[in-house]
């Protein structure tokens, strides 16, 4: 958190509404996701006991597991899920536009220029919570280990048909999941989190009904107190109303309403499942109709210009995934070797870095943070100085120097960076601060390659201009796939016996 | 320890405790998880004395009118509890299995099965549970062989009282070294499990070692977690290191301030007895000093009533601790709005800072109104 932050937090306090914490969107938001709300028995640490599930918020598909020790059941529930969720997942995988990219030939060892499919766009999976994306995650770890009656004609458990698949979809998701800026799944939660602050601690707004009664409070009502409801509000047997949207239950739902339900359902009574069914349901609906709204406001947002460039990096990991499938390369393995962890660790970074970046280029309000703690200055162009390089061909290097009350941390020499119209950056070096509040920057490149500056490529006096310290694209080109997305056939195949066996089936066991 | 006579300061103290808890309550004994969750809360005076004292701060919490959301499914309840029945079965032959394998000195061999020694701890009370766990640590240490102690109990003084303490159980191994077991039902998979849970369970056990090093024996400083394997029924377990719980727990225990303290400082006739009415019991309860936080509503029962207190006081100490490291000296939300608009924090009340403190020379104050500009004129910006 950035004191700006913070202080968005105290007016939000002060106020009883959420305030701000952006002007733009910062993630892609599909025009149709698939909303997945899951439910687990508190306890059974995984154990499946419904879901809502669909695209269409006004025609969720119900998932029930009327007994979750039942393996049954547990396996018609995935079933059904891979049916909902795997038509969406592979939805996007034959649109595609060719993209060129350099690879090294493997005979010649030259680089050359290759054209390969990038899918058009790639289905998005929005869950409530970050609880939720572990349980995607968890899901996708149980399942697609799992042995087939096809492969497996003799398991006296075979699993669905499709469901190793599902386990290998909803794996890559959970795990492009981790890297920082990515959409393909994403938690509500955490999104209006990132767009709005309230008056409340971040811990509690992992409660998605709170987080939006402080965001949607009208002017002149207290979103606070309607928080506070949400959080508090509980029927005479004490089951919340508004649950948090788990998707562990609450135990006191647990107790006094699926404990009994349950035991009716494993005498045989009739509408015992329907029962549970029900119950179930109303612990989800609150859930799925509130990420629904939350939807509403985020998309209501304008987004912001590079939101697109990084939905280009999911379209890339969508495309690897498909490939890999395609391929017929194994699941992902249950540990990554070190190498591949230390890849992924090291692009992970890189994410962060060019998401804190591009948000700030996108968003005032976020560039206001970064001004703040000395990494930009802000200010009014009082003079430019024409001024060229030395040597046999003199290249413009003009001077310019901005008025401002921003403090940035610079020395002389120090490089900046500012963004010019159409997405480049523009390098610059820090020269010297003539007098307090002016500081002089000698353009060093993005001006063309004549003597005299291209049209527009030297701000002029009066005009606004924004330096930052760090780049604006801490890494390679924009369009090349994050390492861990190179499918093995353009890498060789893995090592056969690093292959992970399935888990061994036992008469207990919860996913 | 019923043989030892108590000093006539801790039986004033017991006398006061049990005032403060009302004449005729049973007091609520402590447990680990309390004791961790105290630990990690060292600076509340309110939940030291409460817990200290046996109050039932469920109890309180509800008359005043902010219950706790705690409570335990019987799903979970039940499996917990099968689960340890399923690892403890078979006189403990798996459970000393894992103790070997994750703990026992490298090239010894395993137990065989029948060389366990699973010694009775039955008595009556705690004070004779304590005393059989002891003379069974003793001798079960003296013979050299393994031992299980299933459900030992063990002492440790807190803040100036006893407290009653249950591990899972503790192991004996022939070098005479005393390991902590503790048995949860979250999952170890891949050979990982989630770090929020160990932390806590390593916080818990913790406990359970301090109590045992003041038995005088050689404590493992590695406790036992055992937790199902995957996604079965199977159990697994890892060592995990405690010297950083134990450093942590010993040095909070010995800074929560001594009960005598903080009892001292309430007027004669207060008391905590959940039966009084809801106001003067509200009162009693403004009169302990708390420290706040949200860590709190998943630790403490009176977590919405402080809470409620907090946001009435316009603390900035609900909005979270890295929210309020972030303000520095500035505790309530008027005062740190006054500094983003300029004005002088004493006048909207601060906590107490000097109020000739010049507010320009304040580098959180500054910062706050530099961030107010920025934040307005970015938000104006704004189409
Ligand atoms: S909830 Fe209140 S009593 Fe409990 S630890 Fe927090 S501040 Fe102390």
């Amino acid at each position: 958190m950035s004191l700006i932050s913070t202080l968005a937090r105290v007016e939000a306090a002060a106020t009883g509404r959420a305030r701000p914490l952006t002007t733009v969107r910062h993630r892609h938001l599909a025009e149709r996701p698939m909303v997945l709300v899951p439910l687990t028995t508190a306890g059974e640490v995984g154990a499946p006991l419904g879901a809502l599930v669909g695209t269409d918020r006004d025609a969720p598909r119900l998932l029930v597991v009327p007994q979750p020790r039942d393996r049954t059941l547990r396996f018609a529930f995935l079933a059904e899920l891979a049916e909902v969720v795997l038509p969406h997942l592979e939805s996007a995988q034959g649109t595609v536009e060719l993209q060129e990219r350099a690879e090294t030939d493997p005979e010649t060892g030259k680089r050359v220029k290759v054209e390969v499919e990038l899918c058009a766009d790639a289905p998005q999976l929005i869950v409530p919570n970050t609880a939720g994306i572990s349980y995607v995650r968890l899901l996708g770890r149980s399942t697609r280990f799992r042995r087939t009656a096809e492969e497996e004609p003799d398991s006296p458990h075979p699993a669905p048909a499709r469901l190793p698949l599902l386990g290998r979809w909803l794996t890559h998701y959970g795990e492009r999941a981790r890297v920082p800026g990515s959409s393909l799944l994403l938690a509500v939660t955490e999104v209006l989190g990132r767009h709005w602050a309230t008056g409340q601690s971040r811990l509690e707004d992992q409660h998605l009904g709170a987080l939006l009664a402080w965001i949607e409070a009208e002017e002149g009502t207290s979103g606070a107190e309607a928080a506070l409801r949400v959080e508090l509000a509980r029927d005479g047997d004490g089951v919340p109303l508004t649950p948090p949207a788990g998707p562990a239950t609450d135990p006191a739902f647990d107790n006094r309403r699926l404990a009994p339900a349950i035991a009716r359902h494993d005498a045989g009574l009739p509408g015992a499942e329907e029962e549970i069914r029900e119950l179930v349901a109303s612990q989800l609906r609150p859930t799925w109709d509130a990420v629904w709204r939350a939807l509403d406001l985020l998309r209501a947002l304008p987004p912001g210009a590079r939101v697109a460039d990084r939905w280009k990096r999911d379209r890339w990991s969508y495309t690897a995934h498909r490939d890999r499938l395609r391929a017929g390369e194994p699941p992902q393995p249950r540990r990554d070797d070190a190498v591949t962890a230390a890849r992924k660790l090291a692009a992970r970074e890189t994410a962060l870095a060019e998401l804190a970046a591009q948000e700030a280029l996108d968003d005032p309000l976020v560039m206001a943070e970064r001004r703040l703690s000395g990494e930009a200055f802000a200010g009014e162009v009082v003079r430019v100085e024409p001024a060229w390089s030395e040597g046999k061909r003199p290249m413009p290097r003009p001077l310019v120097t901005v008025r401002t009350d921003d403090l940035p941390h610079l020395e002389e020499g120090d490089r900046v960076h500012r963004a010019l119209e159409g997405g480049k950056s523009q390098p610059g070096v820090f020269v010297a601060s003539p007098a307090p509040g002016l500081f002089t920057v000698r353009l060093t490149g993005g001006m063309g390659r004549g003597k005299v500056p291209e049209a527009g490529s030297v701000p002029e006096e009066g005009e606004t201009v924004c330096w930052t310290l760090f780049e604006h694209a801490p890494r390679g080109g924009p369009d090349l796939p994050d390492p861990e997305e190179t499918p093995w056939t353009h890498g060789g195949p893995p090592d056969p016996d690093a292959l992970d066996a399935p888990d061994p089936v036992t008469p207990e066991d919860l996913l | 320890m019923s043989d030892i006579p108590d000093s006539p300061s801790t039986t004033a103290l017991r006398r006061r405790l049990a005032e403060l808890r009302g004449a005729d309550v049973a007091p609520r004994p402590l447990d680990a998880r309390a004791l961790a969750a105290l630990a990690a809360n060292p600076g509340c005076r309110r939940r030291a004395l409460l817990d200290g004292a046996g109050v039932d701060k469920g109890a309180l919490a509800k008359k005043l009118g902010s219950p706790a959301a705690f409570g335990q499914s019987q799903f979970a309840f039940a499996r917990g509890h099968a689960f340890e029945a399923r690892v403890k079965g078979d006189g403990g032959a798996e459970l000393m299995r894992l103790v070997h394998a994750r703990t026992g000195t490298a090239g010894t061999p395993a137990p065989e099965p029948g060389e366990v020694a699973v010694p009775d701890l039955t008595a009556s009370g705690p004070d004779g549970r304590a005393e059989r766990t002891r003379l069974a640590l003793e001798r079960a240490t003296a013979e050299g062989g393994w031992a299980l102690l299933n459900h030992p109990m063990v002492r440790l003084e807190v803040a100036g009282s006893p407290v009653h303490l249950e591990p899972d159980a503790v192991a004996v191994h022939p070098d005479g070294r005393w390991t902590v077991v503790e048995i949860k039902s979250f999952p170890i998979l891949d050979g990982a499990a989630d770090p929020t849970k160990v932390g806590a369970a390593a916080r818990q056990a913790a406990v359970y070692a301090l109590a045992l090093q003041a038995l005088g024996g050689r404590v493992d400083e590695r406790m036992l977690l055992v937790c199902p394997k995957d996604f079965s029924n199977l159990p697994t377990a890892e060592a995990v290191d405690l010297r950083r719980q134990l450093a942590t727990t010993r040095r909070q225990l010995a800074r929560l301030t001594r009960l005598e303290e903080i009892a001292a400082a309430l007027p004669e006739g207060v008391t905590f007895d959940p039966a009084r009415p809801a106001d003067e019991l509200a009162e009693a309860v403004r009169r302990l000093p708390a420290a706040y936080a949200p860590q709190c509503l998943s630790t403490c029962e009176l977590a919405f009533h402080c809470r409620e207190r907090a946001r009435a006081a316009g603390s900035v100490e609900v909005l979270g601790r890295e929210a309020r490291g972030e303000l520095g000296g500035l505790t309530t939300v008027e005062a740190v709005l006054a500094a983003a608009r300029g004005e002088a924090a004493s006048l909207s009340g601060g906590d107490g800072t000097d109020p000739s403190d010049d507010p320009p020379d304040d580098p959180a104050a500054a910062a706050l109104r530099r961030a107010a500009r920025l934040r307005a004129e970015a938000l104006a910006g704004r189409s």
